[in-house]
């Protein structure tokens, strides 16, 4: 009754070794012949987007940026794109899986210090979006005490709700992804989003111009990077003299205004950079928290609690849903008429032989027209659905394991079928399952980081924003088996000695 | 004085096979009858039909005034008259594994004729006590030997008190005194005006301990 543990996990191995081949190309006969640049394609436009006529290739500002940059670089260089998730891009560049990082990349403090950072090559605003309702209401962060306000998560925007929050009280809810926090505001799960204005109007465009409105006044200002290895110094500074010639030589300008990105804080921006030189335009957004590792982990311990209470919490409340769908499940197909019997083998097989991932979508966003079930509500339904399927075969596996001539003795004395399944077959069913389901708990507990694509920010997303804070997964990382291993332990020995002491069928 | 069980002329078939064919015997109260015949010849099986555990083709069963007819078993619920007159003994003992001796012949004292805790227990570990295995009310079935285990499964089928009790091979599992000692058990239960119906194929016990035997052949 063992279940493969790997079933929920999504495949990325695969990215790395296509990533490691295109640097090892790059890198042949010596001298780079092409310039491998990463960045995140599921961003979309304006930015990188896969091109509609030939989804190989991607298009977007970011993209001609890259060309432009390839080309200024001299011999004969071309750009190569890899696709690398948005909120790794960092990371990866450290691990040498690309030259350059480019992709609506932030500019931080966070970012100069640990990196080899460009200059910055274009300009946006931090903006509010509202529902039309609230537009008079809603003026600033301040005005959103108590409400909540979407973003994508380890972006400036995040830091500056989460200082808002603590000023002012209102609820950051951090996204993986920068549509869905706008559909989150308009299905009313949310009541504000704060993004770049590309990102705002980009979203309002898809949405016909309905259903929000953005603010017009920016909450703050911030620029767009490239982003390489600390190393790699000498490298950025010819790319960022490459950028100065085309701030200076309108090529720049030509690939925004083709992407209708073009606005007159570029040219003020432009002129900034091109008058003092160096990339003066300063960093956005909160320094590198604390100074001293020891004090980073402690000042990040109450978060780790935070995030491993919610584990814990979504776990122990999926699991005992789980239980209930389990024992009407394997009742029904035991028990049930033919129909039922139909009906519950079909649910166990559709829901065992599709992703929970995709599961928790279509619960949470799939069902928004439907009903809007707040994402703690989602994530327990989802994955007690989903583990229900799974504990009623362990049920009906453990109902038929009780002898049938146990069975046949309990109707000889006269028990009515209900009495023997609760007094006969029931408590012995138990004792073979109660094994199995520790295990499916163990599982259980790790699946629930899945969750966190729903804004659930459990351990694993808190470890993960954490990492990308201080710019290392070591720590976090370490900290974060810790409390896994001190949760999933102790139910693993507990599986362990009951399994010793009913294991055995024939007890 | 009606004889306890009639079965008249039984007939079962199991893919197109006659398992039994034609049989016909009677137990009176206080009368110990045997059911002999090689393995395969359908004893089991008859006792299993008597019990309305195994549906039958053809023929006639009658247990104190209560009749199984052809065709499908019953629900329980058209059975609890048969279910209060007849007992079973299964060869494997088939106890509850989940309870203790005691618990597995109070079980049905307590939710199936509603007695309390306490006159349930009461009654059980006096049958204990006549059957010999007092001590052994708080043991778990695993913990018990097969001759302990058959007269737990003994107790838990007269815990009912019912008028017809059926045994299927009770001494398959035992050595020569202990079948002596099940042999005088089964006289005195019948002395208290049950009758006994004992599947077997030990010649020497029917000859032994029965009052009539009937032959079934392979």
């Amino acid at each position: 009754m063992l279940r493969d543990s790997a079933r929920h996990r999504q495949t990325c191995g695969v990215n790395v070794h296509v990533l490691s081949l295109a640097v090892a190309l790059s890198m042949q006969h010596g001298q780079p012949r092409v310039l491998v640049w990463g960045g995140d394609a599921e961003g979309g436009a304006p930015f990188v987007e896969a091109d509609p006529a030939d989804p190989s290739r991607v298009r977007g500002f970011d993209v001609e940026v890259a060309d432009r940059i390839a080309r200024g670089l001299g011999g004969g260089r071309t750009a190569r794109f890899v696709q690398v998730q948005w909120s790794n891009i960092d990371q990866s560049v450290e691990r040498g899986d690309f030259t350059l990082g480019l992709s609506g990349v932030e500019d931080t403090q966070a970012r100069r210090g640990r990196h080899a950072v460009t200059l910055p090559y274009f300009e946006f605003r931090e903006v509010l979006a509202v529902r039309p309702d609230d537009q008079n209401r809603i003026h600033d962060l301040a005005d959103l005490r108590g409400r909540r306000v979407a973003t994508l998560g380890a972006t400036i925007a995040y830091d500056l709700l989460i200082a808002a929050r603590d000023s002012t009280g209102m609820i950051p809810v951090s996204f993986d992804d920068d549509v869905h926090p706008y559909a989150d505001l308009v299905a009313g799960r949310v009541d504000a989003v704060l993004l770049d204005h590309i990102i705002a109007q980009r979203a309002l465009r898809r949405m016909g111009g309905r259903g929000f409105v953005i603010l017009s006044q920016p909450v703050a200002v911030g620029h767009y990077v490239g982003v390489l290895a600390r190393a790699d110094s000498v490298l950025r500074d010819s790319i960022d003299a490459v950028l100065r010639e085309a701030m200076r030589d309108g090529s720049l300008e030509q690939i925004y205004r083709r992407w209708s990105v073009w606005d007159d804080s570029q040219s003020v921006l432009f002129e900034r950079i091109l008058r003092t030189g160096a990339g003066a335009a300063g960093a956005a957004g909160t320094p590198a928290r604390g100074s001293t590792p020891p004090a980073q982990v402690v000042a990040y311990l109450p978060s780790l609690a935070r995030a491993a209470g919610v584990t814990l919490l979504v776990s122990m409340l999926s699991m005992t849903l789980a239980v209930f769908v389990g024992l009407a499940l394997a009742s029904g197909r035991l028990y049930g008429s033919t129909p039922l019997r139909i009906l519950t083998t079909a649910y166990i097989e559709l829901i065992r032989g599709t992703p929970l991932l995709l599961q928790l979508f279509v619960i949470y966003y799939g069902l928004s027209g439907v009903v809007r079930l707040p994402a703690l509500l989602a994530a327990v339904l989802a994955l007690g659905l989903n583990y229900g399927a799974y504990e009623a075969e362990i049920y009906r596996g453990a109902l038929e394991a009780v002898s049938r001539t146990q069975l046949e003795a309990a109707r000889t004395l006269g028990f009515s079928e209900a009495q023997t399944l609760r007094l006969v077959r029931g408590p012995q069913a138990l004792r073979y399952a109660l094994a199995p389901m520790t295990n499916d708990f163990v599982a259980l507990l790790k699946d629930s980081s899945l969750v966190s694509v729903i804004t659930v920010v459990e351990l694993t997303k808190q470890t993960a924003i954490y990492a990308t804070n201080v710019g290392s997964w070591v720590v976090p990382g370490a900290l974060c088996a810790i409390v896994y291993l001190a949760m999933s332990l102790p139910l693993a020995r507990l599986a362990r000695r009951l399994e010793r002491r009913w294991g055995g069928r024939a007890a | 004085m009606s004889a306890l069980l009639v079965i008249d002329r039984l007939r079962v078939r199991y893919d197109s096979r006659d398992v039994l064919r034609a049989l016909s015997l009677e137990v009176a109260r206080g009368e110990i009858v045997s059911l002999m015949g090689p393995s395969g010849a359908g004893k089991t099986t008859a006792l299993r039909a008597v019990a309305a555990l195994q549906a039958f083709d053809d023929g006639q069963i009658v247990v104190d005034g209560f009749g199984l007819t052809p065709g499908p078993v019953p629900p329980e619920s058209r059975l609890r008259a048969l279910r209060r007159r007849v007992g079973l003994v299964f060869q494997a003992h088939a106890l509850f594994e989940h309870l203790t001796a005691l618990d597995n012949v109070t079980l049905a004292l307590r939710h199936v004729l509603g007695q309390s805790r306490a006159d349930a227990d009461a009654v059980a570990t006096k049958l204990l006590s006549e059957l010999d295995v007092g001590s052994r009310a708080a043991a778990w079935p695993r913990q018990l030997s097969g001759g302990e285990a058959q007269r737990v499964a003994i107790a838990r089928a007269l815990a009912p008190d019912p008028a017809l009790l059926l045994m299927d091979e009770p001494t398959a599992a035992l050595d020569p005194a202990r079948r002596g000692a099940l042999g005088a058990t089964l006289r005195r239960l019948c002395e208290q005006g049950r009758g006994l119906l004992v599947a077997t194929h030990d010649a020497e016990f029917a000859r032994e301990f029965s009052d009539r035997a009937v032959q079934l052949t392979a």
